[in-house]
C-alpha cells in the first residue's frame, strides 16, 4: 500500500500491463515523445521503446479504428483519445466497429481493445474541451464502459479492461489526475465491474461515478454537519449498470439522488433514475433528483464555469429537498 | 495469355460462381426471401477473382458491403452465404449480420463492412498486428471511389505510410458513388494521385480484366510482402445493376451501361481464353452446369436452414457477459 496520483496509478498500470504482456501496446496523440498531454504515459517511451508507444497523426477515426483492427489480429492495444471531446471524431469506429463486430460476425470475433480518453470540465477551457459523454458510450450494446472515481480504480480499471475480451471504454476525470489517494497494486482487482459503497449511510442515497465521486464525497461531509447520513454509492461501471446495487442503496435510505456531470436531458442520471423507478419505485419515500450539468456548452469564465457543473452546495441542497419532501 | 488451361478453368469457373449466385440471389430478394440491402458485384467479378488468385490464404481481407464475390472466391461457401442473405443461423455469421457483412475469421476474412470508409483503419489495424508480430504478409484493403472521398481514407493512407504497414489498398473504381459519377464527387478523377500525395506507389489495371487484375495485384502483393510498406491499386470497372435493390438508376445512360457490358469480364475472358485455345465451349457448359447445380443447392439448403431462436435475441453482443 502506497500513496499515487491518479495519473501515476494509470501509468502504472500501464506499465505492468506492457511489461506483462508483448501483445499490449499503448497509442495515441502525443503518448510518447511528449508524455501525454496529461502526462500519464511520462517515461514509458523511454523504457519500452517507440514500437510499443506510439506516438499518432491527429487522426482519431485513423487510430482508434486500427486499435480495433489490431485487436482483430491478436494483440492488445490501449488507445487513448486524448479527451472524449475527440472522441466525437472516431465515434464511428467505436460504434460502428468495435461495439458490433463480434454480434455481426455471429460471435467470431472479438474486439479486445481498451479505449481510454479524459472526460469532464473544471478547467476553463470552454465548450469544446469540456464535455462529458460517458452517457452516449453507456447507451452502446457490444461497449462496456468504466469510469475511474478513485486511485485505486484507475489503476484496477486499466488492468480490467485490458484482461477483457470486449471493446472496453475508460473515462478518466481530467480534473483528477492530481489527486492523490491509496494505491495498493499487490491487493488489485478485476472486479470493476460492481458498484460500490463509498461511504455508509441511512438517510439518502447519493448515486454517481468518476468526475462526480469527490464532489459527491464532499457533498455528504457538509450534510453530516447538519446531521444527515448520507450513504454514498460509486457506480464505477456504466455499461453494464449495477442495477442490483442501486437497488440495494435505495431500499436502505428510500431516498436518491444521482450526480452526474452529463448534460441533464438523456443523462446517464436519467437511466439510473429509470432503473430505480422500475425497480424500487414503492422504496422511495420521495421522488428522485438528479444534479447534472446545467445545458450550457460549457462556458469560459470560472464563475459561470462552476454554476453549470454539479458542486458539492448543490449536491447536498438536492439531498435536503429529498429530505423535506419525503413521508 | 500466360495461363495453364487449369488456372483458366478456375478463373472462369470463380466468375460464373460469382455471377450465377447474385442472379439468383436478385430472384430470391425479388420472391421476398431476402430483404434490407442487397447490392450486387455483377460486372465487377474480373476484380475479386484477379485480386484473390494473387493473394495467399492466410493473408487478411477487408471488404465493403458489395462483397459476396470476394467471400465466394476467398473460399466460403455458396450456401454459407446465401444462408446469411436469407439471415438463417447456417449463415456465415449465423444470420446476424446478412447481406452486408460477411465474416470468417478461418478464411482471415473481416467483413462485410457497411460504413463507407470504415473498414480502412481496421486494415492499417490488422497489418500493424502483424508487423509488430513478426509475420510478413498483406492485408488486402477493398473499397470503392467513393470511399476515396471519405477522412479515414486520407487518415489511413497516412498512417499505413507513416508507420510502414504491409497493406495492399485495393480500390475498385465502379464510376459511381453509389449514383455520383466519379467527375462528380472527385476534384481529381485521377484517383492515383490521392495515395501518391503520402508516398503510396499507386498502379491501375483494366478491371474488366482478370488476367490484368491477377497479374497487377500479385506484382503489387509481392512488393508489399518484400518491403513491409503499402501500395495501391485502382482496378478500373463497373456496376451492370443498380447500386442496391431500391436504386432506380435516374443517374446514368442505358446506353453507357450498355457500352459497359460490351467488355463483360465473363464473355471477354472467354472470348481470350478460347481463341489461346485453352478453354472451349463445352468447358464453359460444364462450368455453368456446375455451378447451376451448386447454386440451387445452396438454395436448397437455406429454405432447409433453422431460424435462430427468440431466446438466442441476445446473444453475441459480447464475449464475457458480466456476472
Amino acid at each position: 500500500m502506497s500513496t499515487a496520483s491518479y495519473r501515476e496509478a494509470v501509468r502504472a498500470a500501464m506499465r505492468k500491463a506492457l511489461r506483462d504482456d508483448p501483445r499490449v501496446f499503448l497509442m495515441g496523440e502525443d503518448v510518447g515523445r511528449y508524455g501525454g498531454a496529461f502526462a500519464v504515459s511520462k517515461g514509458l517511451l523511454e523504457e519500452l521503446g517507440p514500437d510499443r508507444i506510439r506516438d499518432t497523426p491527429l487522426s482519431e477515426s485513423g487510430f482508434v479504428g486500427a486499435g480495433i483492427g489490431a485487436a482483430l489480429g491478436g494483440m492488445r492495444p490501449i488507445v487513448e483519445v486524448m479527451t472524449v471531446n475527440f472522441s466525437l471524431l472516431c465515434l464511428d469506429q467505436i460504434v460502428n466497429n468495435a461495439a458490433t463486430l463480434r454480434h455481426m460476425s455471429g460471435g467470431q470475433v472479438n474486439v479486445p481493445v481498451l479505449i481510454r480518453m479524459a472526460t469532464g470540465a473544471g478547467k476553463q477551457v470552454a465548450a469544446q474541451h469540456s464535455h462529458s459523454f460517458e452517457n452516449w458510450y453507456a447507451s452502446v450494446p457490444g461497449l462496456k464502459v468504466l469510469a475511474a472515481g478513485t486511485v485505486q480504480d484507475a489503476y484496477d480499471m486499466v488492468l480490467a479492461g485490458l484482461e477483457d475480451p470486449d471493446p472496453v471504454v475508460l473515462f478518466e476525470t481530467m480534473v483528477l489526475y492530481n489527486m492523490e489517494g491509496e494505491l495498493d497494486e499487490e491487493a488489485s482487482s478485476l472486479d470493476v465491474w460492481h458498484a460500490r459503497v463509498r461511504r455508509e449511510g441511512s438517510d439518502v442515497s447519493l448515486i454517481t461515478y468518476g468526475s462526480s465521486l469527490p464532489k459527491t464525497l464532499k457533498a455528504a461531509e457538509l450534510l453530516a454537519i447538519d446531521g444527515i447520513v448520507a450513504e454514498v454509492l460509486d457506480l464505477r461501471s456504466l455499461r453494464p449498470l449495477d442495477t442490483e446495487a442501486i437497488v440495494r442503496t435505495v431500499s436502505k435510505t428510500h431516498r436518491a439522488v444521482i450526480v452526474d456531470e452529463t448534460y441533464r436531458s438523456g443523462s446517464l442520471a436519467a437511466e439510473v433514475c429509470a432503473r430505480i423507478g422500475e425497480n424500487a419505485f414503492y422504496e422511495l419515500d420521495a421522488p428522485v433528483e438528479r444534479v447534472c450539468t446545467v445545458e450550457v456548452p460549457i462556458p469560459y469564465p470560472k464563475h459561470l464555469e462552476d454554476a453549470a457543473l454539479p458542486q458539492p452546495e448543490r449536491i447536498a441542497e438536492a439531498a435536503k429537498r429529498t429530505l423535506q419532501r419525503g413521508g | 495469355m500466360g495461363l495453364t488451361r487449369d488456372h483458366a478453368l478456375e478463373l472462369l469457373h470463380q466468375m460464373v460462381r460469382i455471377r450465377r449466385l447474385e442472379e439468383k440471389a436478385a430472384e430470391l430478394y425479388s420472391a421476398g426471401k431476402i430483404r434490407g440491402f442487397l447490392h450486387l458485384y455483377i460486372g465487377e467479378e474480373a476484380v475479386a477473382v484477379g485480386a484473390m488468385s494473387a493473394l495467399r490464404p492466410d493473408e487478411a481481407v477487408v471488404a465493403t458491403y458489395r462483397e459476396h464475390g470476394h467471400a465466394l472466391v476467398r473460399g466460403l461457401s455458396a450456401t454459407a452465404v446465401l444462408a446469411e442473405m436469407y439471415g438463417k443461423v447456417s449463415g456465415c455469421s449465423r444470420g446476424r449480420g446478412g447481406s452486408m457483412h460477411f465474416f470468417c475469421p478461418e478464411a482471415r476474412f473481416y467483413g462485410g463492412n457497411a460504413i463507407v470508409g470504415g473498414g480502412f483503419p481496421l486494415a492499417v489495424g490488422l497489418a500493424l498486428a502483424d508487423k509488430m508480430q513478426g509475420r510478413r504478409r498483406v492485408t488486402a484493403c477493398f473499397f470503392g471511389d467513393g470511399a476515396t472521398d471519405e477522412g479515414e481514407f486520407c487518415e489511413s493512407m497516412n498512417l499505413a505510410a507513416l508507420w510502414k504497414l504491409p497493406v495492399l489498398f485495393l480500390c475498385e473504381n465502379n464510376q459511381y458513388s453509389m449514383g455520383t459519377a466519379l467527375a462528380r464527387h472527385a476534384a481529381d478523377v485521377e484517383l492515383t494521385h490521392r495515395p501518391m500525395a503520402f508516398g503510396i506507389p499507386a498502379e491501375k489495371v483494366d478491371g474488366m480484366d482478370v488476367v490484368a487484375v491477377e497479374r497487377a495485384v500479385r506484382y503489387e502483393a509481392e512488393s508489399v510482402r518484400e518491403q513491409g510498406t503499402p501500395r495501391f491499386l485502382e482496378m478500373v470497372t463497373y456496376r451492370y445493376r443498380a447500386h442496391s435493390m431500391y436504386d432506380a438508376e435516374l443517374y446514368r445512360d442505358k446506353a453507357e451501361v450498355a457500352e459497359w457490358k460490351e467488355r463483360d469480364p465473363i464473355a471477354l475472358f472467354v472470348a481470350r481464353a478460347t481463341e489461346a485455345e485453352l478453354i472451349e465451349d463445352a468447358d464453359v457448359d460444364a462450368i455453368e452446369q456446375e455451378v447451376a447445380a451448386e447454386v440451387a443447392r445452396a438454395v436448397e439448403e437455406a429454405e432447409a436452414a433453422e431460424w435462430e431462436t427468440l431466446e438466442d435475441l441476445t446473444r453475441n453482443v459480447v464475449a464475457r457477459e458480466v456476472p
